[in-house]
């Protein structure tokens, strides 16, 4: 054992500077999700400690969030790497300020929803780990908005996708059932398809990390396949996001779990495989994605316009919410297609209201199937004369999700149409505006018969005191909207450095690989 | 060895894809193992495959001595192995599941969620 081996220098292989205490907050909002999982799986028989606990943590995660995005804004994108070892042989995560918004809102919608839940999963569902699958389904949601390698990237996919299958089946009914079986084989294929074009992409480039494969992709271009792979990668990731052909698992199941459940997924799910398209197809490979541009606002327009008009044929309020989220998805599309600064930004700003406004309908539903005594658009009638506030609640919310001004979905819709006029796509800039109006009348007739109507004289008795804890959430949000509606100042500038940074991801390479250190 | 294993996984992808297709899950069930390890073997091969020789480096050296196998690929494979293989397990718990609540493993008689011939939405009051 004496034998002492020659000095071999470390720093062509290590990260020897110790890491600075504010870098830290990278991995942090992951590594507090699942200690936090953790946690409530050791206690998971004292059911009462579990919503405090959760509350609590979701709390803290929405505050390492916010001071991420604000050390994000003020310094740039940040990287640590996993190990010490120096990218891109270590596994890196790399945030910029694309990541870091989406982590933010991610962290809002999930506190919203674990507040919700305290009165709406009861004692059998908290003792079957509703609030350690929120927090496993979380982390997995933070890797994937944090992460900057791309295998890491199907690793995280693959955690939230587990504890959403825990999510969806929690209670077990027939319904549920049904749905989780085609949910979970189509994601499955889906995922499946992710792994495969990461496969290939590992075959041509020999790395994995996104800053790596952005910087070696431009000789590559003459010799190997890259539009066939990127080809693979929006095939997949629009499964993910549910995107016209292929989302069909989405209508099939997410009206069947819990209704927090599907405020969750309809909020965080499918805007991670937006998230992940954005990341791949405009920061990695923004050449290929131009050939394909035609392709995505085909697939976008037709998303949008059918999830609209599925909504309109709808009769149960939780199924017409779930074509109201596919279309939103179209609309998000059509950003990514039309690309530049204006499409990338009203994308990602379509996504982020998305989260919050989707979550809230959901949450909106629940209550209104609370009030009525359930989710038929047949038998919902006379809400607003029972409850007021909530019905000036959810009206705001259906103008929010149609696109009206002062509510948050006006502005994304803005930039998107003016991205498109800008770049000469007038009929998507009209599927835009159509698919609105189509929501509106989606929406409007939700309000006309559900809340206007007089109620009928055989309806349920309903339960006429709302708890707080189901009413403070989508307060909540639907202020976010409104506030984001009337001051988007703020926001509007971050998304437009968001979208710059993606478009010319300079800052995000030298992030990764400081001056010198070239790969 | 590249080709041969290429056409290897593209015949392990065809089974899976044909047996995805059926309308039974116990069908689709093992669809899914072999999609599993298609997509092993397509990893395994496109990290070339070379000299069977094992990436360790030896005593009172800082690199290997000659070229070694890429360890790289055998890391992703192994957790692609652990995810596809819970996911196996969720899948094929959750068919057992809906086999005894549904009585049925064909997905066309599936229709609990989805029923046929639900009434369109009132037309106004």
């Amino acid at each position: 054992m004496a034998v002492s081996s020659p000095p071999v220098d470390l720093s062509a292989a290590l990260v020897l500077k110790p890491v600075a205490a504010v870098d830290w907050l990278v991995i942090l909002p992951v590594a507090w999700c699942i200690g936090i999982g953790a946690v409530l799986m050791m206690v998971r028989h004292r059911t009462f400690l579990h919503p405090p606990i959760a509350v609590a943590a979701l709390g803290i995660l929405a505050g390492l969030d916010a001071t991420l995005l604000w050390h994000v804004a003020q310094n740039g994108p940040v990287t640590m790497v996993m190990g010490r070892w120096l990218p891109p042989f270590g596994i890196a995560f790399t945030v910029d300020l694309t990541g870091a918004l989406f982590a933010l809102i991610a962290a809002v919608v999930a506190l919203a929803g674990a507040v919700a839940a305290v009165t709406d999963i009861n004692d059998g569902g908290r003792r079957y780990g509703f609030y350690p699958f929120l927090m496993l389904l979380m982390a997995g949601v933070s890797g994937a908005f944090l992460t900057g390698d791309i295998f890491n990237l199907y690793v995280w996919f693959e955690v939230l996708l587990i504890s959403s299958f825990g999510l969806l089946v929690l209670g077990a009914e027939r319904e549920q059932i049904d749905g989780a079986v085609k949910y979970g084989f189509l994601n499955l294929v889906g995922t499946t398809l992710f792994l495969i074009a990461t496969g290939y992409l590992y075959g041509i480039f020999g790395t994995l990390n996104m800053a790596d494969i952005a910087a070696k992709a431009g000789p590559l271009r003459e010799t190997a396949p890259l539009t066939t792979l990127i080809a693979l990668f929006v095939f997949a990731f629009a499964m993910k996001a549910a995107a016209f052909p292929v989302n069909f698992w989405l209508p099939a199941s997410y009206h069947t779990p819990r209704i927090v459940v599907s405020a969750l997924f309809a909020g965080l799910l499918t805007k991670v495989g937006i998230y992940a398209l954005i990341r791949v197809s405009v920061m990695l490979f923004p050449l290929e994605r131009d050939d394909l541009s035609l392709v995505i606002a085909a697939v976008g327009a037709l998303t949008m316009i059918t999830g609209a008009l599925g909504a309109l044929a709808q009769t149960d309020t939780r199924r017409l919410l779930g074509y109201l989220v596919i279309s939103g998805i179209g609309s998000m599309l059509a950003g990514i297609a039309l690309g530049g600064p204006g499409g990338i930004g009203g994308a990602v700003f379509y996504a982020l209201h998305s989260m919050v406004v989707m979550t809230a309908l959901y949450l909106a539903a629940g209550l209104a199937a609370r009030l009525g005594g359930g989710f038929s658009m047949a038998s919902l009638s006379g809400l607003y004369a029972r409850h007021a506030l909530f019905s000036a609640l959810s009206l705001m919310l259906f103008f929010a999700v149609s696109g009206l001004p002062p509510f948050s979905g006006f502005w994304p819709k803005v930039m998107l149409v003016k991205a498109a006029l800008d770049g000469g796509a007038g009929w998507l800039a009209a599927a835009l505006l159509f698919t609105g109006f189509l929501t509106m009348i989606a929406t409007g007739r939700l309000f006309l018969l559900a809340y206007w109507r007089p109620a009928a004289a055989a309806a349920p008795s309903a339960q006429d005191a709302v708890p707080a804890t189901a009413l403070l959430p989508l307060i909540a949000l639907t202020a976010v909207s409104v506030l984001i509606g009337l001051f988007p100042q703020t926001l509007l500038g971050l998304v437009h450095e968001a979208a710059l940074t993606l478009d010319e991801p300079s800052a995000y390479l030298h992030s990764v690989f400081p001056a010198g250190s070239a790969p | 060895m590249e080709p041969v294993f290429s056409l290897l996984t593209g015949i392990f992808l065809t089974i899976a894809i044909y047996l995805m297709m059926s309308k039974f899950i116990i069908r689709m069930l093992m669809g899914v193992v072999i999609l599993g390890n298609a997509v092993n073997l397509l990893i395994f091969t496109s990290g070339r495959i070379m000299r069977e020789v094992p990436p360790v480096i030896g005593p009172g050296l800082d690199v290997p001595a000659g070229p070694v196998a890429n360890p790289l690929p055998q890391a992703l494979i192994l957790t692609a192995i652990v995810i596809s293989f819970s996911f196996f397990a969720f899948l094929l718990v959750l068919s057992w599941r809906a086999y005894s609540t549904l009585g049925t493993d064909n997905t066309d008689e599936m229709r609990v969620a989805e029923p046929d011939g639900t009434p369109l939405p009132p037309l106004g009051y």
